[in-house]
């Protein structure tokens, strides 16, 4: 299976209560991975609110992602 | 043209001493600072974390952006992290330009343009001890407020 490695911010670091893990997943695309964390970890914000990041870069909900990628999910900004 | 971001407080006589070019006859800066009311609620601070290679590299986007649709010599710009009192400087920006009317117009911009797409976020913390990320309330929760 795929490894992942996740790293959490802001609320989401909270709701999981930690800043990063490795993930084993069969899930191929960032938004069917989050939709596996917040089931699991109960996440407030719906998937359609969060964008994700690969290897420091924005990409799309549905980008597919390969063994090894960094991911993290970004809830709305807020910055300024 | 360099976006930080930084965990020490953001010095804005320096930050701007950087921008000084004998071209310039214009210099615009932007301060965001921290405000004591949000919504009609008492804010005590605020906790700004970022996702920092991501929201420095958005940052130089936005300023090369900037530098593509106005008529500028430089830009730059700084976004703090960690928590924050009331009346510390949050963000800043600084353009310079041959002309002023450039220098207005660009710094709105990188200012607008950073608010929404750096990979930052704030959670407020009201006099009352509760607390709150902003924007990310969910529906049936008005504030998300905790405890």
């Amino acid at each position: 299976m795929p490894k992942l490695h996740i790293q959490y911010f802001a609320i989401l670091r909270e709701q999981r209560g930690a800043t990063e893990e490795s993930l084993a997943t069969v899930a191929s695309t960032p938004r069917a991975v989050y939709e596996e964390l917040r089931a699991r970890y109960r996440f407030s914000l719906p998937a359609d609110r969060i964008r994700a990041a690969v290897n420091d870069e924005f990409v799309a909900a549905d980008a597919p992602l390969r063994d090894g990628d960094r991911i993290v999910f970004i809830p709305p900004v807020a910055g300024g | 043209m360099p976006f930080r971001i930084s965990s020490d407080p953001i010095d804005p006589v320096a930050s701007q001493q950087t921008l000084r070019n004998a071209r310039a006859g214009a210099c615009v800066t932007f301060e965001g600072w921290v405000r004591d009311l949000n919504d009609g609620e008492a804010v005590q601070s605020l906790e700004y974390e970022a996702y920092a290679p991501l929201a420095e590299k958005e940052g130089e986007r936005i300023l090369a952006e900037a530098q593509s649709k106005f008529p500028i010599e430089a830009a730059s710009g700084v976004h703090r992290v960690g928590h924050l009192r009331l009346n510390e400087v949050a963000i800043w920006v600084g353009v310079t330009a041959q002309h002023r009317a450039a220098a207005f117009e660009a710094c709105r911009y990188i200012i607008d343009e950073a608010k929404a797409r750096l990979p930052v976020w704030k959670k407020e913390h009201y006099a009352t001890g509760a607390t709150t990320w902003i924007n990310c309330a969910t529906r049936g929760e008005h504030t998300e407020k905790t405890r």
